[in-house]
């Protein structure tokens, strides 16, 4: 059973759809038991990092996403829900965030004032990922695929090995993929990415692991 | 930068894509949802979809139509015409929509966009400007596609749609729009100096020279088309390998 975590933060529309298109039956839930049987999570999510954690609490779903974290479940989180895996989160102050993995969601850097290729952030649009060689997901992501973002945060994690992708924006590599384990966060949204979008979320579904 | 964006329009009237010139003398084209996934086939990065009779006759009838998109097209999708409300909102990213273009009910009531942008994030709220000429670097901002004055000055309002929380600005040039005479590069530039969100252009192109100047010389994240791709004039791959040629960097096409 496939389970995408709706605690009223996002467009689950389409990424359902996207789950359907790859022959497979999302049950969409806030339900924790749910979460306690499913074999493969995904955890979106929109918004603020503090909103979409309140929403998560409401819900009474932080317990049971890191039971099942801890229980080896491969679990997908993309935008906030991929920001929301890690210790803390800085947007609109300091909030806690589910700590799978240790770092911290911090803003993207502003460009640089003499930079003509500066991007501004938000960062909206496509970009295509640098993929770490020995990262933790190779197997799920890949080089030059180009995947759209929307987004003024990113997952700075605290240990390099955590990262499995990154892309540059206004002069520094940002995570944009992280693993540890069982547990994926992409940045991006491969919902919303096209071809190579569902590339990645069929190679999640698919795998042994979810890695 | 992220690669710039390059957006079909589907101007949308009952169950037609419509075009019209000046956002007037409409005209069908298609319909909407073979044409969407010819362009998402083809490319395209986004899809806008107007409604452009729902301020007229104060309703929404485009839903079905973005659902019907949502099913297998995965690129964002934006809605707009008719969003006068959060519950027409709610709706709209129920049908599938990543994204709201808010026009008229933004000009009548500017903190409905304040309201929006707390309440879905401002990575959801497009500002959309229907820009009229009143002088050399003067525009009004026009509402009800194209039919009404606001004496608004477009140049003051994006700011404050943009201080208010607006994510994007829709910038469309009434005056060229299905002209296919070529954009109103003024007020690109001057929609850009305006703003530090993402500003898309619309309204005008009429060959991938148009496009690349608008993105190369007014520094625009986005340019939204609709005659050159719905009279495969020039379709997304063809504009985009244009582009490329220019310099500027484009998704490739990803093989599916």
């Amino acid at each position: 059973m496939i389970v995408v975590v709706d605690y009223g933060r996002g467009n689950l529309f389409s990424l359902g759809q996207a789950v359907r298109q790859l022959g497979a039956e999302p049950v969409i839930s806030d339900d924790p038991a749910m979460l306690a049987r499913a074999e493969r999570i995904i955890f979106p999510g929109v918004g603020a990092f503090g909103d979409a954690m309140a929403g998560l609490r409401e819900r009474g779903l932080v317990d049971p996403l890191r039971a099942a974290a801890r229980a080896g479940t491969p679990i997908l989180g993309i935008c906030v829900g991929c920001q929301l895996l890690l210790t803390r989160g800085e947007e609109f102050g300091l909030h806690e965030g589910l700590d799978l993995i240790s770092g911290t969601v911090a803003r993207l850097p502003d460009p640089q004032a003499d930079d003509p290729d500066g991007a501004r952030i938000p960062n909206v649009g496509w970009r295509p990922l640098d993929v770490r060689e020995a990262a933790p997901m190779v197997g799920v992501l890949q080089p030059d695929d180009w995947m759209y973002f929307v987004h003024s945060y990113a997952p700075m994690v605290d240990d390099e090995n955590d990262i499995a992708a990154t892309t540059r924006i206004n002069g520094a590599d940002i995570p944009v993929a992280i693993a540890r384990g069982s547990i994926v966060g992409v940045q991006f949204h491969p919902e919303k990415s096209g071809p190579a979008g569902l590339r990645l979320l069929a190679r999640f579904l698919e795998t042994e692991n979810g890695s | 930068m992220p690669a710039p964006r390059l957006i079909a329009r589907l101007d949308i009237k009952g169950p037609n894509v419509i075009k019209g010139i000046h956002l007037e003398g409409l005209r069908i084209v298609g319909q909407p949802g073979p044409m969407a996934r010819r362009y998402y086939d083809d490319g395209v990065d986004e899809i806008i979809y107007m409604d452009t009779v729902a301020s007229l006759y104060g309703r929404n009838n485009i839903l079905p139509v973005v659902e019907d998109a949502a099913r297998d097209i995965f690129v964002p999708l934006t809605v707009g015409g008719g969003i006068r409300s959060i519950d027409d909102i709610v709706a709209a990213l129920r049908a599938g929509a990543d994204k709201v273009a808010i026009n008229t009910a933004a000009i009548a009531r500017p903190d409905f966009l304040r309201e929006a942008a707390q309440t879905f994030g401002s990575q959801c709220i497009v500002l959309s400007v229907e820009a009229k000429r009143r002088g050399e670097d003067r525009w009004e901002a026009l509402t009800d596609n194209g039919r009404e004055r606001t004496g608004v000055d477009v140049l003051n309002w994006v700011a404050e749609a943009e201080r208010l929380g607006a994510g994007e600005i829709l910038v469309t040039s009434v005056d060229a729009e299905g002209t296919r005479r070529g954009f109103d590069h003024d007020l690109f530039r001057a929609v850009r100096a305006s703003v530090r969100v993402p500003v898309i252009g619309s309204g005008g192109a009429g060959e991938a020279a148009d496009v690349v100047a608008a993105v190369v010389d007014d520094d625009l994240d986005a340019v939204a088309c609709a005659s050159l791709f719905h009279y495969e004039q020039c379709p997304p791959q063809t504009l985009k390998a244009h582009m490329a040629e220019a310099g500027i960097p484009v998704r490739p096409e990803a093989a599916a």
